[in-house]
């Protein structure tokens, strides 16, 4: 049978909220014998040594030494998205594992992100569409105002691609922008956005209108924006974040918003996800909040998984595996 | 020597303004400004003393399109000189009723261009993005959704229609090609070839051509008797099935019942609108039923700094005109 010689991969489930998509489906069975966790794991005997490769869609499914050690196979893990800190890289890499993810295709949509919750937060957009559609709204007072983004100042905590893109697009509206990064950037790169190096993370925090954090989740990373980074910021001051949850010291930036230590928030990405639904942030007036949707768009997702089937292909046949994650 | 604050406040020119304070009044925090070249005067003030209060008033600064400017008012104050508009949008005015009694017309098109150009950009992304649907469903007891019913169109590579390309219209032009968006205009004269290739726009004569490309149309027109439902039934049907649309114009410029209808049947995919015909929309009107619709509350120019730059500009125009100095934005009747 046809479908038989086609490698078997992993995944986490097909469709619901967070499954693989139909509609990629069609591409994706023309060239893999696909596996959903709930088949794989009423049948691991016949399936376990068939499994080559895992699609890893919305971190899912998550692999531990226990998968590892029942898929003596397993090839290759292709990561849906740029971020792999749901992935153990050291472990995966002890098992002969190669892993990819896809970095580049994401970084318009994610930085697309970064600004537009820069704007609906700052020109208080879902308050407004609420006034708008409100049954008990007889006019718009005109002392409802927002802040301004043309001409304010952007601070960018990690200046990856992505942070570049966001840099580029700010430009645009006149911002000064200041960021902190690892390392400081090409001359000519900076110039290119005008954007100013902040070796020490208090400056950018101290003279940002508004901050926006587009860094990797590493040790370094977690939980670092906490109480004291977020005294540091204006009171008049936005927390924007397109990155991860523990970056945040989620608790200390409730008591913030809840204080005023900070005038308000925008996160696409939270700890966990998604919060618990009597979490305090859901119910703060002064915070958007979006459900990781930083590269989803219909486009994006689609290369994203082409791409992860290149990857899986180029694995499979021994071949260099592009976007390839060296632990 | 001692002079009494109400003689050093007389000597200052009369200002009529609507009013202070209230839903739609003066921005308190603008009045010591005012207060600096001014003798402030309400229209509750002027109508209880008409004769002797509007012989003094030299100017009006309307807030907000208010005071409506009639004959009758203009009847009733002989020495006013000029009349400053918060804004740029001029179609509440009769232009011609009022040059006619020799009153000079001002309005603020510094302070508002990057203002209004990134609400027109907040609201293509958040319609691109779907950032108020998501950002209920992130905020539901029940979560209950699948990603894939909720993804966004990318705005990377898409095709923006700027329709009336004055100075908003080309600053969003500016931030577009940051967006590295393709960008389509239509205006009423073509602009130089210098100012296109800046930001990598292409002029379309035809509106047809823009509406049959874009997959986001953008309104930045001022309203006129020829942009008045310049987007009807035909021009909806022009647009791509997957385009939206966007209006920081004037409501109506767009056939609002059209677009209803447009939108049920999914002849475009969505609108954003922080203008509509009226503002606020009755209550029960269908705009404000359907999912894939945001409207914002003429969100315009309302940030603390655009607002402020407007008040200055009015005064600087106003002081021009009765130092009989040219004004720095003098609006002609056409």
């Amino acid at each position: 049978m046809e479908s038989q010689e086609l490698p078997y991969v992993l995944v986490d489930c097909i469709g619901g909220r967070l499954g693989v998509y139909e509609d990629h489906l069609g591409f994706l069975k023309k060239r893999f014998h696909l596996i959903t966790m709930k088949e794989y794991l009423e049948n691991k005997t016949l399936l376990s040594k068939k499994i080559r490769a895992i699609y890893v869609w919305y971190h899912k499914p998550a692999i531990n030494e226990e998968l590892l050690q029942s898929l003596p196979n397993l090839k290759v893990v292709a990561s849906a998205g740029v971020g792999i800190d749901h992935l153990d890289l050291k472990l995966l890499s002890s098992y002969g594992v190669k892993v990819s993810n896809t970095p580049f295709v994401v970084s318009t949509d994610t930085a697309d992100m970064g600004m537009a919750l820069m704007l609906a937060s700052s020109r208080r957009l879902v308050e407004g569409h609420e006034m708008a559609v409100s049954p008990d709204t007889e006019y718009f007072p005109v002392d409802w105002l927002g802040v301004e983004v043309s001409g304010a100042t952007l601070g960018i905590v990690g200046m990856g691609k992505i942070g570049y893109k966001v840099a580029e697009r700010a430009k645009a509206f006149e911002m000064k922008i200041l960021y902190h990064n690892r390392n400081q950037r090409k001359k000519e790169e900076e110039s290119a956005v005008g954007a100013i190096y902040c070796k020490k993370i208090d400056d950018l925090l101290q003279q940002s209108d508004f901050v926006l954090l587009a860094a990797t989740l590493t040790p370094q990373t977690h939980k670092m924006i906490g109480k004291r980074e977020l005294e540091l910021m204006k009171p008049t001051a936005t927390l924007i974040n397109i990155s991860r949850g523990l970056i945040v010291d989620q608790d200390a930036l409730v008591e913030a918003l809840q204080n005023k230590v900070i005038k308000a928030a925008a996160l696409d990405v939270t700890y966990p996800e998604p919060l618990p639904r009597d979490h305090p942030l859901l119910k703060l007036k002064n915070v958007i909040i979006t459900p990781h949707i930083g590269s989803a768009t219909k486009k994006t997702r689609w290369v994203m998984m082409e791409e992860m089937a290149e990857s899986i292909e180029a694995g499979l046949a021994g071949l260099p595996i592009p976007r390839e994650v060296l632990p | 020597m001692w002079a009494p604050a109400c003689i050093m406040e007389e000597e200052l020119p009369w200002l009529l303004v609507n009013e202070v304070g209230g839903i739609r009044g003066i921005l308190h925090s603008h009045v010591p400004f005012l207060k600096k070249h001014f003798h402030l005067i309400t229209m509750k003030e002027f109508l209880e003393n008409r004769k002797d209060v509007g012989k003094k008033v030299q100017a009006i600064y309307l807030w907000w399109h208010k005071p409506v400017i009639d004959k009758e008012l203009l009847q009733s104050l002989p020495n006013l000189k000029v009349i400053a508009n918060s804004g740029v949008g001029m179609d509440h005015l009769d232009l011609n009723l009022i040059a006619s009694f020799g009153v000079k017309m001002a309005n603020a098109p510094r302070a508002v261009s990057s203002t209004t150009a990134d609400t027109g950009m907040a609201l293509l992304l958040a319609s691109a993005r779907r950032l108020v649907e998501v950002h209920n469903i992130s905020i539901s007891p029940s979560m209950d959704y699948c990603e894939a019913d909720i993804l966004g169109v990318k705005v990377a590579g898409a095709t923006l229609g700027i329709i009336g390309m004055g100075r908003i219209g080309y600053k969003i032009a500016v931030r577009a090609k940051a967006f590295e968006m393709n960008i389509l205009y239509h205006n009423r004269t073509r602009r130089k070839v210098q100012e296109e290739q800046a930001v990598g726009a292409t002029y379309c004569k035809k509106i047809d051509s823009l509406l049959q490309q874009a997959d986001f149309v953008m309104l930045v027109v001022s309203l006129t008797p020829q942009t008045h439902k310049l987007i009807g039934k035909r021009e909806l049907e022009l647009m791509k099935p997957t385009a939206t649309l966007i209006n920081i114009s004037r409501g109506a410029v767009v056939d609002q019942e059209a677009l209803v209808a447009a939108l049920q049947t999914g002849v475009i995919r969505a609108a954003a609108l922080d203008v509509t015909a009226p503002e606020p929309l009755p209550r029960d009107h269908a705009l404000l039923k359907l999912k894939n619709v945001i409207i914002t509350p003429h969100l315009g120019i309302k940030t603390d700094k655009a607002t402020y730059m407007i008040t200055e500009e009015a005064v600087e125009n106003i002081l021009a005109a009765l130092n009989g100095l040219p004004l720095p934005s003098e609006v002609l009747p056409s």
